[in-house]
């Protein structure tokens, strides 16, 4: 890319760390092109503590409840946390991404890998918040060595994350071994062209000589970034050491740390083998538990599963010892890739790639969710998805929604533009994916994600809009993450509940309700639906990874009064924190950083109009069959169910009967909804009441007013 | 090459060789910045344990940054201008014979310089030629 003219420039003292905090945040306009610092007040580490909690913030102040995803007052911001940057702890370099959604029109949040959030931190900055529209494509550069942030003219070059990423690393590194010092945020022509682009992370793999990204996948907010005709941000700063954090006491840290480390070291390989296959392990055991998506997620098993389980990648694909890691001291290592791998379709047909291939979401969905078990059609996909700048979950729903209507007949080719979109037709989904990149045809109108492609087709065929709404795998605007939770009213909940739309990240209940039974009663899953929303949100404000909270477990876990919170490694994070803030916490004091946030998140919802009851409501096909098909392929099972309940099915028909497990599943489903708002301090509407957000300090006199608006 | 050996039933846990060893690396006499680690060992029979680095290797390809490398000599040595301090390779080092101390970025380890082996005075370690 031939960056040019600039347009603005900024220079400044580096400030230093101090326990965790920069204690400043880079602001940029690109309407008017200013830059400036701003103050990350004692207040602010207060309340909202980082990352997550720091990027809502800013965007509160920054919208107003009418502003929509492509207004220019929008913002992206992207912030570590405290914890991020230090090296000794697995999973401790993460990004929380943060801007209004083009596809739910309220905030998302991404949690995302790769060097950007700690070198932005040691180059001085706690976060950088983004506002305003540049009036053609620009790059952000920050130099956290020289102190200089410019915005520079990026009219021409490249236009797909993988040749803008390692074009711009070359660039700005003064050698090979200056590039581990270099991390470039881009996307790619799909995310111009569909309302369901990511963000890619970059940073430089010294093994492989290759620059490889992590995303930022949720939501949009890729679509965001070339909205605003941001082609790249490079970060640059050289000098990291395990003390660049700046730790209060750094042996809290390296004690945990090396505990950890060593139980990775002997436990990995007999527990979820992340570091040979990555969350790749998980597709045979969600097909063996009959939890994968099959077939925009009428199922949950396949036979053909079998050729795109981790066993599969392992032996053809993924490349073996090779720390692959996202940032400095990640032991545990699952962001597997496979090299050199030679590109089949499209307009990098015959190149040689190094894929961040692939992990178990962007398997089930790209592949099993459309009917699809070719694993080399999965790393094809994953390629073009990242480099073109698209969700692969989003993707994925996309297609397997349409080859259904298109299997029911609800759809034709002369909607599809000729494409034969069957499941299991892997070159019809990947010239969907071109299309995406480029903007035409079927493509253009599909990667308006599931919700607007339903109204599309209702509009042009006249089909049921009950029926498609039944089938249609999106909740609040956001495609559904890869598990089949028809029979976990838990994950039903987690689901549906989710602040930003039905990702798994809020709450995965499945296995601890489905499969391990822990959580019966309502009361269980309603505290379960508390704590572990709660406790999860707090990783996306520390700038961590929430994969060796329990991807990894401690031998002797079993014996502790609360094995499914992992007691050691909540620990562990109490001992970090302390370490890195000098600020002694208590586990209850973790939460509480969480529920502020978390509620918070709640609020801006309501803020944008949305946020109530009627927001969290899933697609049937979340709750149970929506069809005949799939009542049928589980009749055993739900005929069970029918009969406990004392229902009398004899004689009657598979309608008659899906219509009285509906009955009893929504039902049920509501008295979740009464329990789990209660527990959470939320009205029986799903607004957090006054004595909520009094009792989380999060009381500001707008968050009043706003709730007083919904006051029953 | 030349790697220190021990022979645990003559040490007297003296701790001469954690002295020499933090001296050499480091200019201090301080056994917590020392690469070769004497304990008590509970029980009957040995009274101490000795662990330092035999430099196996395996902790060569478990660091990201290409800090840990063998040396032309055979040794297994931490580059520190590479070395982020992440400890990857203690917590993986199959004889936990690589140490940290919260003053030191980089992971202590073994260089086999000899100098715990000279200051031992009872001959608990020695210098072995192996391949």
């Amino acid at each position: 890319m031939t960056t040019g003219k600039i347009l603005a420039k900024y220079e400044y003292q580096p400030a230093k760390i101090e326990k965790g905090y920069a204690n400043q945040t880079l602001y940029i306009n690109l309407s008017d092109r200013t830059i400036k610092a701003k103050p990350v007040t004692e207040q602010m580490k207060q309340i909202f503590t980082g990352g997550r909690g720091f990027g809502l913030w800013y965007l509160w102040n920054a919208v107003s409840g009418d502003t929509k995803w492509n207004d220019p007052e929008n913002e992206i911001i992207i912030a570590g946390g405290p914890i991020c940057g230090i090296t000794q702890y697995p999973g401790s370099g993460k990004a929380a991404v943060v801007t209004l959604s083009p596809l739910t029109g309220c905030p998302i949040d991404n949690n995302v890998g790769g060097y950007f959030a700690p070198l932005l931190k040691f180059s001085g900055w706690d976060a950088l918040e983004i506002q305003g529209k540049a009036d053609k494509d620009v790059i952000i550069f920050i130099d956290g060595n020289k102190g200089l942030v410019t915005i520079e003219e990026a009219d021409e070059g490249h236009d797909d994350t993988h040749l803008i990423a390692e074009e711009l690393t070359e660039k700005y590194a003064d050698s090979e071994e200056d590039k581990r010092n270099i991390s470039v945020v881009s996307s790619g022509r799909g995310a111009e062209n569909t309302l369901i682009g990511i963000l890619n992370v970059s940073f430089y793999d010294v093994k492989r000589k290759a620059v490889r990204v992590k995303q930022a996948g949720r939501g949009g907010s890729g679509t965001v970034f070339r909205d605003k005709k941001i082609k790249a941000i490079i970060v640059k700063y050289k000098g990291v050491t395990g003390d660049s954090n700046n730790p209060a006491d750094k042996e809290k840290i390296i004690n945990a740390a090396i505990r950890l480390h060593r139980e990775i070291f002997e436990l990995d390989k007999l527990q979820n083998r992340m570091r040979e296959v990555g969350t790749a392990h998980l597709v045979g055991i969600m097909n063996d538990y009959d939890l994968l998506p099959v077939m925009n997620f009428q199922y949950g098993s396949h036979p053909d599963a079998v050729k795109i389980t981790s066993e599969v990648f392992r032996e053809k694909y993924f490349t073996q010892n090779v720390p692959d890691n996202c940032w400095h001291g990640c032991s545990l290592s699952c962001a597997k890739a496979v090299d050199n791998y030679e590109v089949k379709t499209g307009p990098y047909k015959g190149q040689k790639v190094c894929v961040d291939a692939a992990e178990y979401e962007t398997i089930a969905a790209v592949a099993s969710n459309c009917g699809i078990f070719d694993p080399e059609y999965v790393i094809e996909a994953n390629f073009y998805c990242d480099t073109y700048g698209l969700d692969t979950i989003s993707f994925g729903n996309i297609v397997g929604f349409a080859m259904e209507c298109y299997e029911r007949g609800i759809i034709n080719k002369e909607i599809t533009g000729g494409l034969e979109l069957k499941f299991g037709n892997a070159e019809a989904a990947l010239e969907l994916l071109h299309q995406m990149g480029r903007g035409e045809g079927f493509g253009e109108i599909a990667g308006q994600g599931v919700k607007r492609l339903r109204e599309y087709i209702i509009e042009k065929t006249g089909a049921d809009p009950a029926f498609l709404r039944d089938i249609s795998m999106e909740v609040k605007g956001l495609e559904v993450s890869m598990y089949v939770s028809k029979e976990s009213l838990a994950q039903q909940g987690g689901y549906a509940f989710a602040n930003k739309g039905p990702q798994h990240d809020e709450a995965w209940l499945i296995f601890m309700d489905m499969v391990n039974k822990q959580i019966p009663t309502f009361e269980d899953k309603a505290e379960a639906l508390h704590y572990f929303p709660v406790f999860r949100t707090w990783f996306s404000l520390q700038g961590l990874c929430k994969l060796p909270w329990n991807d990894i477990i401690p031998a002797d876990n079993a014996i502790t009064n609360e094995p499914h919170k992992i007691p050691a490694h909540v620990q562990n994070y109490v001992d970090i924190f302390t370490g890195v803030t000098g600020k002694n916490i208590t586990r209850e004091e973790l939460l509480l950083q969480s529920e502020r946030v978390f509620n918070f998140q709640r609020i801006f919802n309501l803020k944008m109009g949305r946020g109530t009851r009627e927001y969290d409501r899933p697609p049937f096909r979340l709750m149970g069959p929506a069809t005949k098909e799939e009542y049928e392929s589980r009749a055993e099972r739900y005929d069970k169910q029918l009969k406990e309940l004392g229902y009398d099915i004899e004689g009657k028909t598979t309608e008659e009967k899906m219509t009285m497990l509906r009955q009893y599943r929504e039902s049920q489903f509501e008295k979740l909804v009464d329990a789990v708002y209660k527990r959470r301090g939320w009205d029986k509407n799903g607004v957090p009441t006054l004595e909520t957000v009094k009792k989380l300090g999060i009381d500001f006199p707008d968050v009043v007013e706003l709730i007083s608006r919904y006051r029953e | 090459m030349k790697m220190v050996k021990a022979k645990p039933e003559l040490c007297t846990g003296c701790g001469a060789c954690m002295i020499a060893c933090s001296k050499a690396l480091y200019k201090v006499e301080d056994p917590a910045k020392s690469a070769i680690r004497v304990k008590e060992k509970p029980g009957t029979g040995v009274k101490y344990e000795i662990a330092v680095c035999n430099h196996c290797g395996e902790c060569i390809p478990i660091c990201s940054v290409e800090a840990v490398y063998r040396a032309k000599n055979g040794a297994v040595r931490i580059d520190h201008g590479k070395c982020v301090g992440c400890y990857m390779c203690v917590g993986f080092c199959p004889h936990n014979a690589i140490f940290v101390h919260r003053d030191i970025n980089e992971t202590i380890k073994c260089i086999a310089c000899g100098s715990c082996v000279k200051a031992c005075p009872t001959g608990a370690i020695y210098m072995e030629e192996i391949n």
